[in-house]
């Protein structure tokens, strides 16, 4: 008993020694050129652009939701007038970033785990390496740079859609003009409001981008050791993405209040 | 006949000094966990020898390798590459000397979302960067010649079979016209025309390359073909060290038994 829960806590400090080591190879080789431009462009359009449908989507659907349980709330303490800004700012500051940060997850998260695991078993990495070009730089830095640039633009997308849908699901029933739902939405709004809480999706950026190279590239076992990994990614990725916003809400309250 | 222990000279420091062997491994150990890979061996290769190590499946051969490249660092012992000590290199300077060495992978290693002619051309865009894209072409199209593959350069890795994609990671290997080369099983799996064929190729490079090269092969043929000294790993060790006919000669049952069932 004692044994294994020794054993559970070497392996947990034994990770994150290990992803701490990873990051700092990715940083150095991510700052010390060459430079590799190519991947990277390549990297934003294959986790920003693929990831534009998914991402708005999800972002319509959440302002559906969001748009009839506010309605309802607020209905109930004969506040209706308010539902314009409760929808703004719910969605802005808290289920945008969050929901584009779970979708990316699990798109990407899965989709770098699994490449970057097969590519391990199947000798490429080594192939890589052996070629003289720094794997860190060419697969995991790119990526990551891809992630933590297109998260923030992917979290305006979604913002928009939910905003969009949020405000038709309302307007079909009951009259309201886009103008005004935008007016009076946006009513008041400062900086510290909506810009924080959409860049704070950088962090999520990092944290899926860092985590799924780590776990890809670290893969031993063949088929089932691509499936662990591309499965742990994401598993990883989506809880230490919720667990960075329960400390990036306090720390954005504190430092943009 | 000369073994192990008669090269274990240092490699002296000075490059182009002529004396400073391409490859030299000193007092090598590599253990995973409670398995002992290698424990101690010395060996020596000179530009323009082709070296090849035998032995049974599972005594360390393709980790020699990547010890050598540098995949994998050993637990102690030493790994010169024309006379640098690897373990004593930057990062960059670890890529200029890997730059000199190409690696053929057993399973070839090609990188499955690119083509054969991406493949081939991979290396050269990552090193020689302000090379014309019409060179490049060109050197690729002259390189997959070189290799019997010509037709295949817009074809998946997937699309083609292990001999052809052996030929393609032997192309990919030479792309940075590198002096020494490191070949992994260059002839397993193949035909035994293809075999032949990789062997005249090898062999053709030495000759017009005067590449230094450590072969890790089954194919005893093969090996007596294009090497000019053996080297036949037991146990973690170089047992016996030398020209094929050397070899022969031996009294030792296990390097009997091996020539006879390779």
């Amino acid at each position: 008993m004692v044994d294994s829960a020794w054993q559970l806590m070497s392996g947990f400090f034994e990770w994150f020694g290990n992803l701490g080591i990873f990051f700092w190879k990715v940083l150095r080789a991510a700052v010390t050129p060459p430079y590799e431009w190519r991947e990277l462009i390549r990297q934003l359009d294959e986790i920003g652009a693929k990831s534009f449908p998914l991402v708005a989507l999800a972002g319509a659907a959440i302002g559906v939701v969001v748009s009839l349980e506010a309605r309802y709330t607020l209905s109930r303490f004969g506040a209706k007038s308010l539902f314009p800004s409760t929808l703004v700012y719910s969605v802005i500051e808290v289920m945008g970033p969050i929901v584009t940060g779970l979708v990316v997850s699990g798109r990407i998260g899965a989709g770098i785990g699994a490449e970057l695991a097969s590519m391990k078993v199947t000798e490429q990495i080594d192939a890589i390496e052996a070629s003289a070009i720094n794997p860190y730089r060419l697969l995991a830095a790119t990526r990551i740079l891809a992630c933590i640039v297109m998260l923030p633009l992917l979290t305006v997308a979604a913002d928009a859609c939910a905003l969009l849908t949020g405000w038709i699901a309302q307007a079909a029933i009951e009259p309201l003009s886009f103008h005004q739902f935008v007016e009076s939405g946006f009513h008041g709004a400062t900086f510290n409001a909506f810009v924080p809480p959409t860049f704070k999706t950088a962090v999520y950026g990092l944290i899926i981008g860092l985590i799924a190279c780590f776990q890809g590239m670290r893969t031993t076992g063949g088929a089932a050791g691509v499936g662990r990994s591309a499965t742990n990614s994401v598993v990883l990725a989506s809880l230490f993405l919720i667990l960075a916003d329960v400390v990036l809400v306090k720390f954005i309250l504190v430092v943009f209040p | 006949m000369a073994t192990a222990a008669d090269i274990s000279t240092k490699p002296k420091e000075t490059e182009g000094s002529g004396c400073v062997p391409a490859v030299a491994v000193e007092n090598l150990h590599k253990t995973f966990g409670t398995n002992t890979v290698l424990n101690g061996i010395n060996l020596r290769v000179n530009q323009g020898d082709t070296l090849a190590v035998l032995g049974r499946s599972g005594t360390g051969k393709s980790v020699l390798l990547r010890l050598i490249i540098g995949l994998i660092p050993p637990d102690s012992g030493s790994i010169h590459i024309q006379g640098k000590n690897i373990a004593e290199l930057s990062v960059d300077e670890l890529g200029k000397a890997r730059e000199k060495v190409g690696f053929l992978f057993q399973h070839a290693a090609l990188y499955d979302s690119l083509t054969v002619a991406e493949n081939v051309a991979f290396p050269l865009k990552h090193h020689r960067r302000k090379m014309p894209k019409s060179e490049r072409n060109d050197r690729v199209q002259r390189l997959l010649t070189e290799v019997g593959m010509e037709d295949s350069l817009n074809k998946m890795p997937s699309n083609i079979s292990g001999g052809m994609q052996k030929r393609v990671g032997l192309a990919r290997a030479l792309a940075l016209a590198p002096e020494i080369l490191l070949l992994d099983e260059p002839t397993a799996g193949l035909d035994p025309i293809s075999s032949r064929e990789i062997d005249d190729l090898i062999l053709k490079l030495q000759s017009e390359r005067h590449t230094a090269s450590v072969v890790v092969t089954h194919d005893l043929f093969s090996a007596k073909t294009i090497s000019n000294r053996l080297a036949l790993l037991n146990q973690g060790n170089v047992i016996i060290e030398g020209t094929f006919e050397e070899l022969q000669k031996s009294d030792d049952q296990f390097i009997r038994d091996f020539l006879q069932h390779p």
